[in-house]
């Protein structure tokens, strides 16, 4: 484990060296939540149907999307991706460390590092300002630390799928130009899920990305409560499970099969 | 000379294409990416608008029409003027004194920089949502209701070309691009999908005066579709707010001309 956790930090030390971009960063989405949060005031105002999501946690919702917004970010690793084009990807297998691991770390410290700076200053000023709310309950906020971790990990899993798929098209098209499109929809950071037509749910509740954002937000809206918390991130660890074991049969076919590139 | 640059700006424009050819494959994923994306951000208001059936007393088709003006201009003001977008790398390199030798001025060429073609992606989608707006609100187009649509569209390009402009320009004292500025052009698009009237004053003032997003849909949506405006501008300031636009890129491309002045190379 430990050539692993030592990738991790590294590369985690580095990351923290943009701190610019993260300033940048903490201000575009405090501007993006605050234009949403007024467009689902002027909502709110419009109606008294009865809503999935009450004003005041959709607010919450909006602002836990912004804060943690790097979640759903995706795309290939380029550090990889510059690897695999240039055939330097043969030195990373000969490095004694798991492959499959390794690049698990990259894509988890990738996320997670530049996360970390924005988390908290997002939070803490739509908190003060913009009417977030705290968590639901104790439970809810000890089960929602649980959930945001599991949705990082699934993250992760996913963009190492993205970046193994590489092996096969050099270039990173396909699979992720559109798995952008599919996790924006459908983790709940374009619109929160429960907003969704009802026939639309099952769907969403089947697939992988609901992992990403909309389960950790509404455990801790005390939305996803008692089993149906446990359940939901139940369905998170699943399919980081079968997103691993995915990752890693694709590698192994993959090396078998690779040709590297240039000399 | 005007012809003669014309000419110029159409063989930067093949070259662009012809390179962005090369991958075609890559470049149907990137466009057709593209297009998802935006798509499903549209289905995500139709979803909303399901629930909530208006916003202040706005209906979805109504909001087709703020959306996709707004789409259609962005998506063109993002191929064309690209150059600006991706400007900084040109001052980190220092390729840019390269372009201040050449006989033609710095802003046309850093224009003919790139065209970027997968921006197709979004223009689909915008003009999709457009029309479909269009017929759902039985809009009666006239020759004059349509010269203001596209008196509009071209009014909101000027306008995010002028931003991508400002951008660029402060390259000239930061050397990296600030990503803040992302705020008003992401950021822009992003509140102009819906009628300004729903936003709080002091955000109406900033998009109204400062970033005149407002001239470009707004406004002149007020008279296609010939309705009154709660916020009480008049028919003719609607037929005539997208100059704004073209005075904002005016403006910026003034800002440009100091900055370039101002320039020192970064050298290497």
């Amino acid at each position: 484990m430990k050539p692993y956790i030592a990738i991790l930090s590294s590369r985690f030390r580095t990351l923290l060296q943009y701190r610019a971009a993260a300033i940048a960063g903490v201000g575009t989405q405090l501007f993006f939540g605050l234009v949403r949060m007024m467009i689902f005031d002027a909502f709110y105002r419009s109606t008294t149907a009865d809503q999935p999501l009450s004003h005041s946690e959709t607010v919450t919702y909006i602002w836990l999307g912004q804060a943690f917004i790097l979640l759903t970010l995706f795309g290939v690793d380029t550090d990889v991706a510059l690897m695999i084009r240039n055939g330097n990807v043969a030195y990373e297998m000969t490095r004694p460390v798991d492959l499959y691991k390794m690049w698990f770390a990259r894509a988890l410290s990738g996320r997670a590092a530049p996360m970390s700076m924005r988390v908290v200053p997002i939070l803490v000023v739509a908190g003060i300002f913009f009417g977030l709310t705290p968590p639901a309950s104790f439970t809810a906020a000890a089960l929602f630390h649980v959930s945001i971790v599991g949705g990082l990990l699934l993250g992760a899993s996913m963009v190492t799928i993205l970046t193994i798929s590489m092996l096969w098209t050099i270039s990173g098209e396909g699979i992720s130009r559109l798995a952008p499109a599919l996790v924006f929809i459908f983790s709940g950071i374009a619109v929160p899920l429960p907003f969704f037509p009802d026939w639309l749910q099952p769907l969403i509740a089947v697939l992988p990305f609901r992992g990403l954002m909309d389960t950790p937000f509404r455990v801790y809206l005390g939305h996803l409560a008692g089993t149906d918390a446990l359940l939901a991130i139940a369905h998170q660890v699943l399919w980081l499970l079968a997103l691993c074991m995915s990752g890693k049969w694709m590698l192994s076919i993959g090396i078998r099969r690779l040709v590297v590139q240039g000399g | 000379m005007k012809w003669d640059s014309l000419r110029l700006y159409w063989r930067y424009v093949e070259i662009s294409f012809r390179s962005q050819m090369q991958y075609r494959l890559s470049f149907a994923f990137h466009a057709f990416g593209h297009f998802l994306v935006t798509g499903s951000e549209f289905l995500g208001f139709v979803a909303i608008f399901q629930r909530f059936g208006q916003i202040n007393g706005w209906t979805l088709p109504q909001m087709g029409l703020f959306y996709g003006i707004v789409s259609i201009a962005f998506a063109i003001a993002e191929a064309v003027p690209r150059g600006f977008d991706i400007f900084p790398r040109l001052i980190r390199s220092g390729d840019f004194d390269r372009v201040l030798l050449r006989p033609r001025s710095a802003a046309f060429q850093v224009l003919g920089q790139e065209f970027q073609l997968m921006r197709v992606g979004r223009f689909t989608q915008g003009v999709i949502v457009l029309i479909w707006a269009s017929q759902r609100l039985g809009i009666d187009w006239t020759a004059s209701t349509v010269a203001l649509l596209l008196f509009a569209i071209v009014g909101g390009i000027c306008l995010f070309s002028g931003l991508f402009v400002l951008q660029a320009t402060m390259c000239f004292w930061t050397t990296e691009s600030l990503e803040i500025v992302n705020c008003t052009t992401y950021g822009g698009v992003e509140a102009a999908q819906f009628p300004l009237s729903i936003y709080r004053p002091w955000f109406r003032t900033v998009f109204t005066f400062i970033i005149p997003l407002a001239t470009i849909n707004y406004f002149p949506a007020h008279a296609i579709l010939n309705i009154t405006d709660p916020l009480g501008s008049t028919r003719i300031i609607q037929w005539l707010s997208p100059i704004g636009g073209i005075l904002f890129l005016w403006a910026s491309l003034q800002f440009w001309h100091f900055g370039v002045k101002h320039y020192t190379s970064t050298g290497s």
